[in-house]
């Protein structure tokens, strides 16, 4: 598969996906037939939201008044320093300034919330009165089953049966919230069965239901419309950098399952050439052993709707993919990614799960801040690159949700916490 | 793909019409018949590829019509728990591509008047290589093809370049695809057509006949292709209710249920394996044929 597409002919990386919903080769609407109208339908209810000013509208005053936005651009001053004092025990004089994005902060604990408003709002728009979700650690899960009950409607939430004994707390926080939480028994029971599971669902109850997709990934226009959702995140932090600093920062930071907050954040900035943007997969044992990392370790296929790359054997069957974050374990990534890193725009990392759980320690003892598993994986590559730039280099990382869901986790793998 | 691209969809289809397949001589002798024609589907390799090849040389003396031959995937999205389970023990016994493949081949060295459907999801395909799967495909003498997740709005992939190869493509209507939208699912379509009887999954509830009845007349409208109907489809008398209105009778989660039930405690194949499905398919077939069939 060799990437004709190059880079420098492209006046812009933000005019994605063409009208078939491909971003290159990657992307499309590989799905049953049964679910094609639909998937037309929606695109075209969305084509005709997202010009609407009431629409827009409605998600601003949401997303202020609900959500808690805009979220704050936070000067992280000791880990700035910490890492400054690393470069000059090395013999440099540098070490980056680093800021963090605190999706952590909104309502529900994670960027989720975003992408979940924009997508009940257009199922309200289009009369539909059911929701079904996947959900892998529970993040997006809760976040569907918090706007399900602010507008009262009818929830059900998908997860692997191994996923719903891993997330306990997140299983009673979405059942408090009113949903109906189904373990899924198929396949590996974990993410990729809970998708498959919400697909059968939405296949077999077409006339109500809207499937709420909780990452930028699955059949067009599910990965540039929860793009577009996220994207507030990286329009937010353009604004913010410039109060702050007066310009733009020069490099971003995030970590990468579907891809959903690292699309939101990175969008924004493409088309602006000097600013370096790293996407963090997970590296979980090791790119040698069991991960999750499906640029690095993966090629490109075809699952739940898309071309992407993916986990799999010599023979096309799915691989299970380990991390030790659930909401990075997912063996297939966002088509747009995958675009990213053969146009090579976007360089992509990964981070092991020893280094993300030290990242998590560092960052709650020197800033007070407990991130989410997910986001210690971009920190955990924050630490080894900020070191290297000089001091007037400003440096994004977004601390896509917060990791009061983690610690029950961490204390396993940390011990006598 | 690349060579779907080079392709327009009216050369592919002139090139797929120069010669008749086995699929489409199989439907104009049952239509002299005056009967509907049973389609049975078994998961290549369930529970293993011996005992699979020994069902599959079953299947026509039970009368099966057309046999279907799923390839398994690890994340078959539409379909129910019965041919889920199938193709997880497919895999388990260490199916790939390449044996369903060689399965086909061994079969048609003793049947070459049967033909042979492949249908299942596109992953493994794209994976193995669009251009080598079809030679391969050809070779092993399978007819057509039917794959899940390919809508028309995907055909460049593999729909034109296997109606080049000469392959049917078999595509599924649904429910959900009206009157607007009918004409792009039948385009490239040959063969048969596939009417999905429900919304929902293989193996799932059992469909609303007159429902299905006024369905394929609808999609018969647009085409003159045979229309085969399946999702739900479990005994005899859904076979003849189905097969008095419709030119073929697709059951699968029924007959891999069966299959199931037979294996032993491990999952292995027994003696009953290969005979308990034959009863159930010579029971479908029995219900095919006594259908009293609609004034056409």
């Amino acid at each position: 598969m060799s990437q004709a597409f190059v880079a420098q002919n492209l006046n812009s990386y933000r005019t994605g996906p063409d009208d078939r919903g491909h971003f290159g080769v990657f992307g499309g609407r590989f799905v049953a037939e049964t679910l094609m109208p639909l998937i037309l339908d929606l695109e075209r209810h969305y084509e005709a939201a997202r010009i609407d000013p009431a629409f827009k509208a409605e998600l601003d005053n949401l997303l202020t008044h609900y959500v808690g936005r805009p979220s704050p651009l936070y000067f992280a001053e000791r880990m700035t320093e910490f890492f400054r004092s690393k470069a000059a025990d090395s013999g440099a004089p540098g070490g980056a300034k680093i800021y963090f994005k605190r999706e952590d902060l909104n309502h529900t604990g994670a960027h989720k919330i975003n992408n979940v408003l924009g997508q009940i709002l257009l199922a309200r728009r289009m009369g539909k009165t059911r929701i079904i979700a996947e959900t892998g650690a529970g993040q997006h899960g809760v976040a569907t089953a918090t706007a399900c009950a602010r507008f009262g409607l009818d929830c059900v939430v998908y997860m692997g049966s191994v996923d719903v004994e891993r997330q306990k707390p997140n299983v009673f926080r979405m059942k408090l919230l009113g949903a109906k939480v189904v373990p899924v028994e198929s396949g590996a029971r974990t993410l990729k069965d809970a998708m498959n599971e919400a697909l059968r669902d939405w296949v077999t109850n077409v006339a109500d239901t809207f499937y709420c997709i909780g990452t930028a990934a699955g059949p067009h226009p599910y990965p540039a419309m929860v793009r577009d959702f996220q994207c507030i995140i990286g329009d937010e932090t353009r604004r913010q950098m410039q109060e702050a600093e007066g310009r733009l920062p020069d490099s971003l930071f995030a970590c990468i399952g579907g891809g959903s907050n690292a699309i939101g954040l990175f969008h924004p900035f493409l088309d602006d050439p000097s600013i370096e943007i790293y996407g963090v997969e997970a590296a979980g044992f090791g790119l040698h052993d069991k991960h999750a990392a499906s640029l690095a370790g993966g090629r490109p296929g075809v699952l739940h709707g898309n071309r992407t790359y993916l986990l799999m054997n010599a023979d096309g069957q799915i691989e299970e993919g380990h991390s030790i974050s659930a909401g990075l374990d997912y063996p297939g990534i966002g088509p747009e990614h995958s675009w990213l890193k053969e146009s090579g725009r976007v360089t992509y990392l990964s981070a092991t799960d020893a280094e993300a759980l030290a990242a998590f320690e560092q960052c709650s003892k020197l800033e007070g801040i407990i991130p989410a598993l997910e986001p210690a994986h971009a920190l955990a590559k924050v630490g080894e690159i900020a070191p290297q730039k000089p001091r007037d280099h400003l440096m994004v990382v977004n601390i896509s949700g917060r990791g009061d869901k983690d610690i029950f986790t961490v204390a396993d793998h940390l011990g006598g916490m | 793909m690349r060579l779907g691209r080079a392709l327009t969809a009216q050369n592919a289809k002139s090139m797929s019409n120069a010669s008749s397949t086995r699929i489409d001589r199989r439907f104009k002798d049952l239509a002299v018949e005056g009967r509907a024609a049973l389609v049975a589907f078994v998961m290549a390799g369930d529970p293993d590829l011996a005992a699979s090849l020994d069902i599959l040389k079953a299947l026509p003396k039970a009368g099966a019509d057309v046999i279907e031959v799923g390839m398994p995937f690890t994340d078959p999205m539409a379909d129910g728990p019965a041919i889920q389970a199938a193709g997880l023990r497919a895999l388990a016994a260490g199916t790939t591509l390449a044996k369903t493949l060689k399965l086909v081949a061994d079969f048609r060295r003793e049947d070459q008047t049967t033909p042979i459907v492949l249908m299942g999801y596109y992953n493994p395909i794209y994976v193995y290589g669009v251009p080598a799967f079809l030679d391969a495909a050809k070779e092993s003498g399978v007819d057509g093809l039917i794959v899940v997740d390919l809508p028309p709005e995907e055909d460049s992939e593999l729909c034109l370049p296997a109606l080049a190869a000469g392959l049917n493509f078999i595509r599924l209507a649904t429910p959900t695809t009206d009157d607007a939208r009918l004409p792009a699912v039948l385009t490239n379509t040959s063969g048969f057509v596939y009417y999905v009887s429900i919304t929902g999954t293989t193996g799932a509830a059992t469909p609303d006949f007159s429902a299905t009845a006024r369905a394929v007349e609808r999609i018969k409208r647009h085409t003159g292709l045979p229309v085969a109907v399946g999702f739900g489809v479990k005994t005899a008398a859904d076979a003849a209710a189905i097969a008095a209105h419709a030119d073929g009778v697709v059951v699968g989660s029924a007959i891999v249920d069966v299959l199931r039930g037979s294996l032993d405690a491990e999952g292995r194949a027994t003696r009953d394996t290969t005979p308990a499905v034959a009863r159930l398919v010579a029971d479908l077939a029995e219900g095919v044929r006594t259908a009293a069939r609609a004034p056409a």
